[in-house]
C-alpha cells in the first residue's frame, strides 16, 4: 500500500499522515475559534447590557460614613459654627470666647488665632451663604464685625504636597458697624449682596431693628465703602426666639421661636404688614431644637427634639396668601433630639446628629436619609462639614472631635426622584419636571425621568398612529392581492424607504414640513379625510366601467391605477387649503386653532414627528408583516377560496388569524424603532420636556435627551449616570420588545414548519 | 343601491382601500427622493438676477437686486402682525424671498417682499454676483479693478481685466494654503512630537543633558524652517491684497473687494443655456471638493466625504470578519437548539437597539473606559490632554461596527442557507475537512450576499448620526485624520460626518436662511450614495437568487 500513495501522489505515507493531522488540526481550531466567534454575539449584548447598568449602579449604591481619625489635641469650646475649609486640612471654628480659631484638621491642634480689632465680647453670630463664606460676630456693645477666612495654598515640591495658610479677611473693613444703641446683640442675622448689606439683629428685649447699608467700590482700591440707608424697628416677635434667618434674597426674615412656630416676614411690605404668616413647625409637645438655611438660602430646615427634620418654604396657596409650607420630613432616629445640623455647600443635603450619637447623611430632592451610623453615645454637639461634602468633623459630648470621610457621590437620586412628583425649591406643588443645569451654582437639578418617558411614549404614539395603518394595509394588499411582477418591484421600494438615513427625514420634518403644516393647516386636515375618500371614489368608479376597459388593467395592479388619484388628493388638498382657512377659520388655521380653540400650537409639534417617524417605521413593519402574509400556507388560503368564500372573507377569516402573531411582532419590532428613534425627534420637536397629549406640541424623548445633553454632562457626576439611566432604560424596553417578537416569530415558524 | 350594498359585502371596497395604503407608501418614497433631489440639485444652477423697485407698504421705495429664493401666499393676518401696514380688505398676499447679498452693506441678506409692490422688474445682463470669502455674496455692477489703489481697468476693460486678475489671485491663494495647511501644518505637528518626546523622556527619568541638546538642536531645525516659510507667506500676502475690484450695490453704494476674498464672479443674466450647464457641473465639483467656508454655511463639503468614506472603511475592516464568523457559525457549525435560538435572539437585539444607545456604550465603555486606560499605559506623556481617551476616528468606526454586525450576520446566513446541500456534501464526499469546505467552496459561493451585507451595512452606516455624536464627529475639524505626517492615518482624530453636517448646519448654524440650499445639497448627495449603495445590495441579492435557483433545479 505504501508503494500506492506514493505512486498516486508523490507523496510519502508518513507526510501524508502528518498532513492530515494538520489538517485535522486546522479543522478543530477553526472549529473552536468559530463557535467563539459565534457565541461572541450574546457577548455584545451582555457586554452593553453590563457596561450600562455598570455606570448606572453608582447611583442607587449607598453613601458610607467611614470614621478616619480623631482631633485629640482640640481644645476649643463649643463653637458657634465650625467649618473645613476646600482641601480639608484646616478646619475654621467661630466661638464666643476666641472669636475665629484656625486648627489643623489632622490632629485639632490650633494652627491660628487671629487677634481680633476689638475687645468687646462676642455675644451673636450670623453666617452668609457658604460660598462667600463670610459671617457676622454680634458684639455686646451693639455692633456687628463682618469677616471672611482666606485660605492659600503653597506648593511644596510636587503638586502634591500642598499647605493650606489661612488668615481672617474683612471685607468690610475692620470697624464694627454699629446696628443696636449699645446694646449687646442676642440674635444676627446677615446677607451682602452685590449691592446691599442687611443686618437683623435683636436685643436682649427682643427688639428687632433692621439695618440696610449701600455698598460701592471704590474704583482705585478694593475696599468698600458702606453707606447707612434704613434702619427699621420691625414687629415684635410673639414669643422668645432661638434664631432669626434671612433669606438669601433679603426679602424674607424668619423668627424661630422656642415654643415651635416660626414667623415669617416680608421685608417688602411697610412694617406693618411685614408678618405674613405664623406657621407651627412642630407638633405639640415638641421643641424645635435647630434650625438653619438649605443651601440656595430659600428652604428652611427645622430639626426637632422628636427626631425629625423638616424643610419649609414660601409658597403661594390657592388665595395667592404667602405661607411657610412643609415640603417634606425626614427622619434620623424616631424620638431622639436632634442636637446638631450642618447644611452641605453644593448639594440640596445636610448632615445631621442627635442625643443619642447618631449621625445621618440626607438629601432634601431625593426625600431620603442617605445613611445613618452611631459614632458616639453621648449627644452630637456639634458637626463641620467641607465643601466638597467628602469630609466631616463630629463633635460628640463626651468623645471629643472626629473626622469622617463620606462616601456620598450620588445623594440626589432616588427611585422616587426619578419616577414621582417632587417638590421642588420655589414650586408651588410637587411636580415631574426635568432641568438638569444652569448657570447657578445653588441650582436644585431635577432628574425626573417621567416628562422624558411621557414624551418617548407620546412620540411612538403619533408615529404608530401614522405607521399601523399604513403599513398593515400596504402589506396586506402586497402579500395577499398584489401581482407577483409588480411585488417585485414595490417590496425594494419600500425597503428603500427603511434605508433612508433619519437625519434627512428630520431635517424634511423640521425645515420643510413644520413649516408647511404650519401655513396650510387645513389643507393638511383635507388630505387625512380626502384621500380615502378619493380611494373609494375611484374603486367604486372603476366598479362602474364597462368589462373591457376595466379588465385592461390585470388582477393586482390597482396601486398603479391610485397612485394618481392619492396624487390629485394631495393636489387639491393643498390647493383648496388657502380658500378653507380664509372661509372658515379666518385666514389662518394655525391662529384659530391657538387663539379660538386655545390650544397651544407649536411650529415643530407631535403631527410632524408623527409623519416623520412614521414614515421610518412604516417599512420595518411592513416588511415583516408581508413575510408573515405571505408565509401563510397556500393550502389553507386555497381551501377557503374552494368552499366558496370571497378573497377579502379568505383573507379576514382565514390569512390574518394565522399571520396575527407575526404582525404582532411586527409592530413590536415598529414600536422598538420608533421608541429609540433620536434624529427625528430632535429635529422635529421643539426638545421641550412637558407633560402634555397636546397633538400641536412637541415632547423631549429619551433618546434625543442623550444626545442634547450627554457632550456636556461631566463625566461621572449624576447628570451622567442618569444619562446612562434613561439609555438603559431605552436599551431594556427594546430588548423586551424585540425579544419578545423574536420568540413569538420563532414560534411562528415552527408552525408553519409542521403545516 | 343593492349594488353598492353588494360591492360592499365583497369586501372591493377594503380591498382597494389597502392598496390606496399602497399606493400612499409609494407616493411618499417617490415624493422624497424628489424633493431631495430638486431641491438640493437645483442649488447649483446659475439663478437669474433680478433688478426691481420695491415700494415700502409704508411708501417710500428702492432697489433691489437679488435671487428670488422662495414664494409663498400667506394670510394678511400674519404679515400685519408683523408690523406692515396692508388694507383691511386684502386677506392674503403673497410674498417672494429674495436673497439680496450684501451683508456687509445691508445687514441682511434675504428679504421678504410683497410681489405686487415690486415693479420695473427686468434681468440686466451686466448685473454680478461675486462669491466672497467673507460676508456672502455680492450682488452687483462692476466699475473698476484696482492695483495698488489705482484704477486700472473700467468700464468695459475692467471685466478681462477682472477674469485675469482674479486667476492670479486665486493660485497665490492657493499657494497660501499649501504653505498654511500643508508645510507649516506639519512643522507644527513635528513640534508638538518633540514636546512629546521630550515629556516621555522627563517622564522616565532619561532627560539628560545630549538629549536636551539634541532636542534643542531639532527644534531650533525646525524653528528655521518655519521662518523661511513665515517670510515667503509674508510676501504672498503681500501679493495677494495687490488687487481689487470696485462695484456698486442695489442701494448705489461703492464697495471695493479685494481679490484675495473673491472665490468666484459670474454674470448669470448674460450666460448661455450651454456655458449654464458647464458652470452646473464646475458648480457640483467645488461642492464635492471644497472645503466649507463661513461656519459650514458655504463652500464645499470635502471633508465630510472624506470623514464618511474613511470611517467607514474602517467600519467594514471590522464588521466583516466578525459578521461572517458568527454567520458561518450558525448556518454551519451549531446544532439548532437553545443556543442558536438564543444567538438569534442576540442579533435581533443587536438590531433593535437604539442606535443612541450604542453612542452612549461607545462613549462609555470604548471612549472613556478602553481610551482612558490606553492613553494611561501608552501616552502618559500627553497628559492631561486625552489620545485616545477622547472621541475620534477609532472608536466611531468601532461603535458602527459593533451597530451594524447584524446586518452582516442575517445577509451572510441568507446567503449561506441558500447554497444546496448537495455541494456541501460532494465536497466532503470527496475528502475535505469541513473547514476547507467552508472556506475553498462555501464562502467564495456566498460571497455575493456578504457583500450584500456589506453594502447595506455601509449604508446604515453612511447615514446613521445619533452614535456618531457622542463618539467623534465634529462640526469642523481642523486636520483630516489622514495626512502626510507619520503614522499618516491618525485614528485618534475627530472627524466630519455627511450626516451630522446635515443636522448642525440645518440645526445649529447661526445663519440657516443661507446654509438651506446647501443643507439639501448634501441631503441630496447622502441620499444619492445611500440609494445606489441600496440597489446595488438589492440587484446583487436578487442576482444570486437567480442563480441558486437554477442551481438547484
Amino acid at each position: 500500500m505504501e508503494s500506492t500513495s506514493e505512486a498516486l501522489f508523490g507523496i510519502s505515507e508518513q507526510r501524508l499522515t502528518k498532513m492530515r493531522r494538520y489538517r485535522k488540526l486546522k479543522d478543530q481550531v477553526a472549529a473552536r475559534l468559530i463557535s467563539v466567534g459565534g457565541i461572541s454575539v450574546i457577548f455584545a449584548i451582555c457586554l452593553i447590557f453590563f457596561y450600562l447598568l455598570y455606570e448606572v449602579l453608582p447611583l442607587f449604591l449607598p453613601a458610607s460614613i467611614k470614621q478616619t481619625h480623631s482631633l485629640d489635641q482640640y481644645t476649643l469650646s463649643q463653637p458657634y459654627f465650625s467649618v473645613v475649609e476646600e482641601q480639608g486640612q484646616v478646619g475654621l471654628a467661630v466661638t464666643a470666647a476666641a472669636g475665629p480659631v484656625f486648627y489643623r484638621v489632622a490632629d485639632g491642634q490650633t494652627l491660628l488665632t487671629p487677634e481680633l480689632p476689638t475687645a468687646t465680647a462676642i455675644t451673636a453670630f450670623a453666617k452668609d451663604s457658604p460660598g462667600s463664606r463670610a459671617y457676622a460676630l454680634g458684639l455686646a456693645d451693639g455692633s456687628v464685625l463682618i469677616q471672611k477666612p482666606e485660605y492659600k495654598i503653597q506648593y511644596g515640591d510636587s503638586p502634591l504636597d500642598k499647605t493650606v495658610v489661612p488668615r481672617i479677611e474683612y471685607p468690610l473693613g475692620t470697624t464694627p458697624i454699629q446696628v443696636l444703641n449699645g446694646e449687646p446683640i442676642t440674635q444676627l442675622a446677615y446677607r451682602e449682596s452685590d449691592d446691599l448689606v442687611r443686618i437683623v439683629a435683636a436685643d436682649s428685649a427682643g427688639h428687632l431693628f433692621l439695618k440696610d447699608f449701600a455698598k460701592t467700590e471704590s474704583f482705585l482700591s478694593d475696599e468698600v465703602q458702606l453707606e447707612e440707608q434704613t434702619t427699621l424697628k420691625l414687629p415684635q416677635p410673639s414669643g422668645a426666639l432661638t434664631n432669626i434667618l434671612l433669606s438669601l434674597d433679603q426679602r424674607w426674615l424668619f423668627l424661630v421661636e422656642a415654643k415651635g412656630k416660626v414667623e415669617v416676614l416680608d421685608l417688602r411690605n411697610p412694617v406693618a404688614e411685614m408678618r405674613v404668616h405664623i406657621a407651627n413647625v412642630v407638633e405639640n409637645g415638641t421643641e424645635i431644637t435647630v434650625s438653619d438655611f438649605l443651601l440656595g438660602g430659600f428652604s428652611l430646615l427645622i430639626g426637632d427634639s422628636k427626631g425629625r427634620i423638616s424643610q419649609w418654604f414660601i409658597t403661594q396657596d390657592e388665595t395667592n396668601q404667602t405661607v411657610l409650607t412643609n415640603v417634606r420630613t425626614l427622619t434620623l432616629k424616631d424620638g431622639v433630639a436632634v442636637t446638631a445640623l450642618q447644611t452641605e455647600h453644593r448639594r440640596k443635603g445636610f448632615i445631621a446628629g442627635d442625643a443619642q450619637g447618631y449621625i445621618g447623611l440626607f438629601n432634601t430632592t431625593a426625600d431620603r436619609r442617605v445613611a445613618r451610623k452611631q459614632v458616639a453615645d453621648s449627644p452630637i454637639q456639634w458637626i463641620a462639614m467641607a465643601p466638597r461634602g467628602d469630609l466631616a468633623i463630629v463633635n460628640s459630648e463626651q468623645g471629643g472631635p472626629v473626622s469622617y470621610h463620606l462616601d456620598n457621590e450620588h445623594p440626589d437620586v432616588s427611585w422616587s426622584s426619578l419616577w414621582s412628583k417632587v417638590w421642588y425649591e420655589r414650586y408651588d406643588e410637587p411636580s415631574f419636571t426635568w432641568q438638569s443645569s444652569s448657570a447657578s451654582n445653588d441650582f436644585e437639578p431635577k432628574f425626573s425621568l417621567m416628562p422624558l418617558t411621557f414624551g418617548t411614549l407620546k412620540a411612538a404614539f403619533y408615529a404608530m398612529l401614522v405607521a399601523v395603518p399604513l403599513a398593515i394595509c400596504g402589506a396586506i394588499y402586497t402579500a395577499y392581492f398584489m401581482a407577483p411582477a409588480l411585488r417585485t418591484k414595490v417590496k425594494p421600494a419600500i425597503e428603500l424607504m427603511e434605508a433612508m438615513p433619519t437625519v434627512i427625514l428630520g431635517f424634511l420634518a423640521g425645515l420643510w414640513l413644520a413649516p408647511l403644516i404650519e401655513a396650510n393647516l387645513a389643507g393638511v386636515t383635507a388630505i387625512l379625510l380626502l384621500t380615502p375618500l378619493f380611494c373609494l371614489i375611484a374603486a367604486f368608479s372603476w366598479s362602474r366601467l364597462p368589462r373591457d376597459i376595466s379588465t385592461r388593467v390585470p388582477d393586482g395592479y390597482v396601486p398603479v391605477i391610485l397612485i394618481p388619484v392619492v396624487v390629485l388628493a394631495g393636489v387639491i388638498s393643498m390647493w383648496l387649503s388657502e380658500p378653507m382657512e380664509l372661509a372658515f377659520f379666518g385666514g389662518s388655521m394655525r391662529d384659530w386653532v391657538s387663539n379660538d380653540l386655545g390650544i397651544d400650537f407649536d411650529q415643530r409639534n407631535s403631527v410632524v414627528v408623527g409623519l416623520a417617524m412614521g414614515f421610518a417605521v412604516i417599512p420595518t413593519i411592513f416588511s415583516i408583516t408581508e413575510d408573515a402574509i405571505f408565509a401563510v400556507p397556500k393550502g389553507l388560503t386555497q381551501g377557503s377560496l374552494a368552499l366558496g368564500a370571497t378573497p377579502w372573507q379568505t383573507l379576514v377569516r382565514v390569512v390574518l388569524p394565522t399571520a396575527s402573531p407575526g404582525i404582532f411582532s411586527a409592530l413590536m419590532i415598529g414600536l422598538g424603532r420608533a421608541v429609540g428613534e433620536t434624529m427625528i425627534v430632535l429635529m422635529a420637536t421643539g426638545n421641550t420636556p412637558i407633560m402634555d397629549m397636546n397633538i400641536f406640541e412637541g415632547m423631549r424623548t429619551l433618546s434625543a435627551n442623550i444626545a442634547v445633553e450627554m457632550p456636556e454632562a461631566e463625566v461621572n457626576s449624576t447628570h451622567f449616570r442618569i444619562l446612562f439611566l434613561s439609555g438603559l432604560v431605552l436599551f431594556i424596553f427594546t430588548f423586551l420588545v424585540n425579544t419578545t417578537a423574536e420568540v413569538v416569530r420563532q414560534r411562528l415558524r415552527e408552525k408553519y414548519g409542521s403545516l | 343601491m343593492n349594488s353598492i350594498k353588494l360591492w360592499f359585502r365583497k369586501g372591493e371596497p377594503w380591498v382597494w382601500l389597502n392598496a390606496g395604503a399602497v399606493a400612499i407608501s409609494v407616493v411618499m418614497v417617490v415624493g422624497l427622493l424628489l424633493l431631495v433631489a430638486v431641491r438640493g440639485l437645483s442649488h447649483f444652477w446659475p439663478h437669474t438676477i433680478i433688478e426691481a423697485t420695491y415700494t415700502e407698504p409704508e411708501g417710500g421705495s428702492y432697489t433691489v437686486i437679488g435671487e428670488i429664493s422662495d414664494e409663498e401666499w400667506v394670510a394678511a393676518s400674519r404679515v400685519r402682525s408683523a408690523g406692515v401696514d396692508i388694507p383691511e380688505d386684502v386677506r392674503v398676499v403673497q410674498r417672494v424671498l429674495i436673497k439680496t447679498g450684501n451683508r456687509d452693506i445691508t445687514g441682511l441678506d434675504f428679504r421678504w417682499l410683497l410681489e405686487e409692490n415690486l415693479t420695473d422688474v427686468h434681468t440686466p445682463e451686466q448685473v454680478m454676483v461675486v462669491e466672497r470669502r467673507e460676508w456672502g455674496n455680492f450682488y452687483g455692477y462692476l466699475q473698476a479693478v484696482k492695483e495698488d489703489g489705482q484704477v486700472v481697468a473700467s468700464g468695459e476693460q475692467a471685466l478681462p481685466a477682472l477674469e485675469q486678475r482674479l486667476e492670479r489671485a486665486l493660485d497665490l491663494h492657493d499657494e497660501i494654503k499649501e504653505i498654511e495647511q500643508g508645510r507649516i501644518g506639519s512643522i507644527n505637528y513635528e513640534l508638538e512630537q518633540l514636546r512629546l518626546r521630550e515629556r516621555r523622556l522627563e517622564l522616565n527619568g532619561e532627560l539628560d543633558a545630549a538629549a536636551q541638546q539634541n532636542l534643542k538642536a531639532e527644534r531650533a531645525a525646525l524653528d528655521d524652517r518655519y521662518q523661511a516659510l513665515k517670510s515667503e507667506l509674508d510676501q504672498l500676502y503681500q501679493a495677494i491684497a495687490r488687487d481689487s475690484m470696485v462695484a456698486t450695490a442695489m442701494n448705489g453704494e461703492e464697495k471695493e473687494i479685494p481679490l484675495k476674498l473673491v472665490v468666484q464672479y459670474k454674470q448669470p443674466n448674460n450666460m448661455s443655456f450651454f456655458a449654464k450647464v458647464g458652470d452646473y457641473f464646475h458648480q457640483l465639483w467645488l461642492f464635492l471638493s471644497d472645503e466649507p467656508r463661513e461656519a459650514n454655511t458655504e463652500g464645499g463639503v470635502f471633508p465630510a466625504i472624506f470623514g464618511t468614506v474613511l470611517m467607514v472603511i474602517l467600519m467594514s475592516v471590522i464588521v466583516t470578519p466578525f459578521g461572517v464568523v458568527a454567520a458561518v457559525y450558525l448556518r454551519e457549525y451549531a446544532k439548532q437548539g437553545p443556543l442558536t435560538r438564543t444567538i438569534r435572539v442576540a442579533v435581533n437585539n443587536l438590531a433593535g437597539v437604539p442606535s443612541i444607545v450604542y453612542g452612549v456604550f461607545g462613549l462609555g465603555f470604548f471612549v472613556y473606559f478602553l481610551g482612558g486606560s490606553l492613553d494611561a499605559l501608552f501616552y502618559p506623556e500627553a497628559a492631561p490632554a486625552p489620545v485616545f481617551g477622547t472621541p475620534g476616528l477609532l472608536w466611531a468606526s468601532i461603535t458602527l461596527a459593533l451597530l451594524t454586525l447584524p446586518v452582516v450576520i442575517v445577509a451572510t446566513e441568507e446567503g449561506l442557507t441558500r447554497i444546496p446541500k448537495s455541494l456541501r456534501e460532494g465536497s466532503l464526499a470527496l475528502g475535505a475537512t469541513k473547514f476547507e469546505t467552508i472556506t475553498k467552496v462555501i464562502l467564495p459561493m456566498s460571497s455575493p450576499a456578504m457583500m450584500t451585507g456589506l453594502i447595506l451595512a455601509i449604508a446604515r452606516a453612511a447615514g446613521e448620526v445619533a452614535p456618531l455624536m457622542l463618539v467623534g464627529v465634529v462640526k469642523l475639524a481642523p486636520t483630516l485624520p489622514l495626512d502626510g505626517n507619520f503614522p499618516y492615518l491618525h485614528l485618534e482624530r475627530k472627524f466630519m460626518h455627511l450626516g451630522f453636517h446635515i443636522y448642525d448646519v440645518g440645526f445649529q448654524s447661526p445663519n440657516v436662511e443661507a446654509a438651506r440650499p446647501l443643507v439639501y445639497a448634501t441631503a441630496a448627495l447622502l441620499v444619492v450614495v445611500i440609494v445606489v449603495l441600496n440597489l446595488t445590495a438589492i440587484m446583487i441579492r436578487n442576482r444570486l437568487r437567480e442563480k441558486y435557483r437554477s442551481l438547484e433545479n
